[in-house]
């Protein structure tokens, strides 16, 4: 859906973004992650076209976005920005239609659908006559997104969309974006320097450093197939929290013992990652969780968990 | 109490006046404020597109606004000529730095992120204009545009010295006649209209962003509104055009002895006097309000029109001395009294050409004089006290003044500080009684009309002769400020209405009268 092919960007000295290259497929969620510097803003802009690359291409669809006038490449990808940049003159309902308008779309279909994604991103509808400035961080974010998903575009950017949060309301948003079925049906390219937010939302990550990728695969590959030093060292820190967040159940299932007698403790789909199976025995009484695959149901105790974790790892160090 | 009394009378008295100049002044400043804001706007957004050019226009603009408002005029004079045109353009000239500084630090002041928003959610340059950048800058130029504002309702009054109107000529004339009422009568209303103004636009300023578009909107079609008072008192004409000095326009010996003396009705324009006999010169202005020892009569090939009926009262020139300043130099009266008799109308006239043509300095054209009729004696260098010499605002004068003080330097052991150019008969008078000069030469038409103000009836019985004038003043002077009118220098520098020598001849004009029968001919 989207490509990048050796692509580069240099501000006089500084090379922001060096030669690098990448595939997003459609309905795919990529983040770009990496510290501050390194390029990720750059990389994203230069695909909307709000900076021009010094060398390299990008294809959407296969079609070089050179081919069309900017305005009308933007008016077709959702943006948010690194710190919203809302109108401040703007109220929230009017935030939201600037594309549609610019679209020529009649008042009653921008009136429904403003109203749709107020109420699909839980935004009450008091909010479109306010201002920007009366609404709090969060609902900020909120009518950013709103703003860029309004014409339901094929690809969305966004950059550090969740930055100015609090830890509580980000895994919130978190928990909402997963759901949000606007999104699954999107192409999405996502900038962030929080390691969570990452293999939390991600399909793929490109981990950057100094304006070069160091690492594109899906979580588990940067996790357990590190391809440098430096990006063991990136993770190094959340490594544990991570590692239980990014393996699912069923990918420890053939350690995990099979269900000796029926008890009557809470079944699990083996979807779930291991950091939720993990957290059942904060709240259950019991001693063991069951899981539930296909047509077979294990059963597991804390212990037993944790051991087909170090087995999982074990084996993954081999490969 | 009394002098509010009598300044509400005046107004009262002068309403027509009053309400004309008013709107004259509103008018003046909308237009230029209104051109201003058409120029200085994309003027404005022209340099945040192009960065390079912001150094020089807003440097150019700031080099304009520093420069003298009278000296702006001036120029303008040549260029456009008088009246309203050059008015016009000095004032936007003024208006200009405000409006477009601040249209340029409104628009790069506006959140980058926030423009960068704009152009990514597929917006033109145009619309990220106008939609974007001209709305956020909006209260920053508002705030120039009120600025602008309050500085052109207080440079417009200048523009009556270009015969541009305005409640300048009450200010001016007030200035020049030594009448409190009439200064107020310009001034009050002046600054009335400016802090209305700036309360108006603040107003707008402060309106909530919802308001502010209807504001933006509104804006335009005000400034059209006001603008267009401008053209309503100034829309009469007539065959011939006068332009008479704002002193000229209040005296009983000037404009209003015209009218009620021989009943002479022409279209009038008010114009200061610097530029008078050259409007006249060009073409623009036919009959002027000189004086009869101008040099510019001879430069500009003017010619007098005979006062046949005898309303101009003669002019004398004397030096009125303070008698604490005689007392305290008793060699200052024979010293003053040398130059007495010794000046005539064409003498002097030759020597004013010298100053306002030739432009040669007063001090050179003093000495030569003084050289010519064995006068002249190098300065003592000593200093026995200091003698300070003051002069009106005009050539002659300032030639009197080096006269005066060559001969005190060269007679006496007294030295010499001169405060010349003291704006009209009000200000050098006030110095005068308030201690702050101790002489200055005084005409004794203007101590009799401007300063002693004496009934109509005692000025009939006077200004027909030269002596009669001369003792009442020096009688009345004496009594009331204790101030001495020395012996006079011999020319009479009395009012006079003047025409282009050629058009005069033309149109067979020699006398006022002339020119009254010609304009109600046809
Ligand atoms: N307009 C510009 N002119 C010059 N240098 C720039 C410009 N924009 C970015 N850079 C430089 O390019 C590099 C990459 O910047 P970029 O904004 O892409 O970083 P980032 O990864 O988004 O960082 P952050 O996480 O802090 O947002 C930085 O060194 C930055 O200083
Ligand atoms: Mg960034």
């Amino acid at each position: 859906m989207i490509k990048v092919e050796q692509l580069s960007k240099h501000f006089g000295k500084t090379q922001a973004v060096d030669n690098i290259s990448f595939e997003v497929k459609e309905h795919e969620n990529l983040i770009l992650l990496g510290t501050s510097g390194c390029g990720k803003t750059t990389t994203l802009k230069m695909i909307n076209r709000l900076i021009e690359p010094t060398s390299g291409e990008i294809f959407i669809d296969g079609k070089d976005i050179l081919e069309q006038p900017p305005e009308i490449l933007r008016r077709g990808i959702g943006y948010v920005l690194q710190n919203n940049g809302l109108f401040p003159h703007y109220t929230v309902a009017e935030n939201i239609s600037i594309v549609p308008q610019l679209l020529k779309w009649d008042k009653k279909r921008i009136e429904k659908r403003i109203s749709e994604l107020l109420e699909k991103l839980h935004l009450s509808d008091d909010c479109r006559q306010m201002y920007p400035a009366e609404l709090s961080g969060g609902q900020q974010q909120r009518v950013g997104l709103a703003r860029a998903l309004v014409a339901d575009p094929a690809v969305l950017l966004m950059d550090e969309p969740f930055g100015a949060l609090d830890n509580v309301t980000r895994s919130k948003i978190h928990a909402e974006f997963k759901v949000l079925d606007e999104l699954k049906r999107k192409t999405i390219i996502m900038v962030t320097h929080d390691v969570q937010e990452a293999f939390e939302l991600g399909d793929h990550i490109c981990l950057m450093d100094k304006g070069k990728i160091l690492q594109d695969g899906r979580p588990s590959n940067l996790l357990f197939n590190p391809a440098n030093a430096f990006v063991q060292d990136f993770l190094q820190e959340q490594r544990l929290q991570l590692e239980f967040k990014t393996i699912k159940l069923n990918d420890i299932w053939r350690w995990l013992p099979i269900l000796q007698k029926e008890n009557k403790t809470k079944v699990l789909p083996a979807d779930t990652d291991l950091w939720t199976g993990l957290e059942q025995f904060k709240f259950a009484s019991s001693e063991t969780i069951t899981i539930h695959h296909d047509s077979e149901t294990k059963s597991a105790s804390f212990e037993q968990l944790m051991a087909a974790f170090y087995q999982y790892k074990k084996q993954q160090a081999h490969e | 109490m009394n002098e509010q009394q009598t300044l509400f009378d005046f107004m009262r008295q002068q309403s027509d006046k009053l309400a004309a100049q008013t709107l004259q002044h509103i008018g003046l400043t909308f237009i230029s404020l209104f051109i201003a804001v058409l120029i200085g706007l994309p003027l404005g957004i022209l340099i945040t597109r192009r960065r390079k050019l912001s150094g020089p226009v807003l440097g150019v603009a700031g080099v304009l606004q520093t420069i003298p408002s009278i000296a702006l005029l001036g120029f303008m004079i040549p260029v456009l000529g008088i009246g309203a045109k050059p008015a016009i353009v000095a004032l936007l000239l003024y208006a200009l730095l405000p409006i477009v500084r601040n249209t340029f630090t409104g628009i790069t002041g506006v959140d980058p992120a926030v423009k960068e928003a704009a152009v990514a959610m597929g917006m033109s340059k145009w619309q990220v204009l106008f939609k974007v950048e001209l709305p956020l800058a909006m209260p920053v130029i508002f705030a120039g545009i009120r600025t602008a504002t309050v500085i052109t309702v207080g440079v417009a009054t200048l523009a009556s010295y270009i015969a541009a109107g305005g409640l300048g000529e009450f200010i001016f004339g007030g200035i020049s006649l030594n009448n409190t009422n009439m200064i107020l009568a310009g001034a009050i209303p002046a600054a009335l209209l400016a802090i209305l103004f700036d309360f108006l636009l603040s107003r707008l300023q402060r309106l909530n962003i919802r308001k502010l578009k209807t504001a933006t909107a509104t804006l335009p079609l005000l400034l059209l509104l006001f603008s267009s008072f401008y053209f309503i008192p100034s829309a009469y004409g007539g065959k011939l055009t006068a332009g008479f000095t704002p002193e000229f326009m209040g005296r009983q010996d000037g404009n209003l002895g015209l009218q009620s003396k021989y009943k002479l009705k022409i279209h009038t324009i008010v114009i200061s006097d610097a530029v008078m006999y050259k409007a006249a010169y060009e073409n623009q202005l036919d009959v002027i309000s000189g004086y009869s020892t101008d040099g510019r009569l001879e430069a500009y090939h003017l010619v007098v029109l005979k006062d046949d009926k005898g309303i101009f009262p003669p002019y004398y020139a004397a030096p009125v001395v303070r008698e604490d300043a005689l007392t305290k130099f008793p060699e200052l009266e024979n010293t003053l009294n040398l130059l007495s008799g010794k000046i005539n109308d064409s003498i002097m006239t030759a020597l004013n050409y010298r100053t306002d043509y030739l432009h040669q300095s007063p001090e050179k054209v003093a000495k030569d004089f003084l050289l010519d009729n064995g006068l002249w004696k190098p300065a003592r260098e000593v200093n026995m006290g200091i003698v300070r010499i003051g002069s009106k605002i005009f050539g002659e004068q300032y030639i009197l003044a080096s006269m005066y003080s060559m001969l005190i330097k060269g007679y006496t052991d007294y030295d010499v500080a001169t405060k010349t150019g003291l704006g009209g008969t009000k200000i050098c008078f006030d110095a005068l009684t308030n201690n702050q000069i101790d002489f200055y030469p005084e005409y004794t038409g203007t101590g009799l009309l401007a300063i002693l103000k004496p009934s109509l009836k005692t000025v009939d019985s006077l200004t027909l002769s030269k002596d009669k004038t001369y003792n009442y003043v020096q009688k009345e002077f004496q009594k009331k400020y204790n101030i001495k009118w020395l012996k006079p220098i011999g020319f009479n520098n009395a009012y006079a209405l003047m025409m282009r020598k050629k058009q005069a001849k033309d149109l067979n004009i020699k006398t006022i009268s002339n020119l009254k029968r010609y304009l109600e001919s046809k």
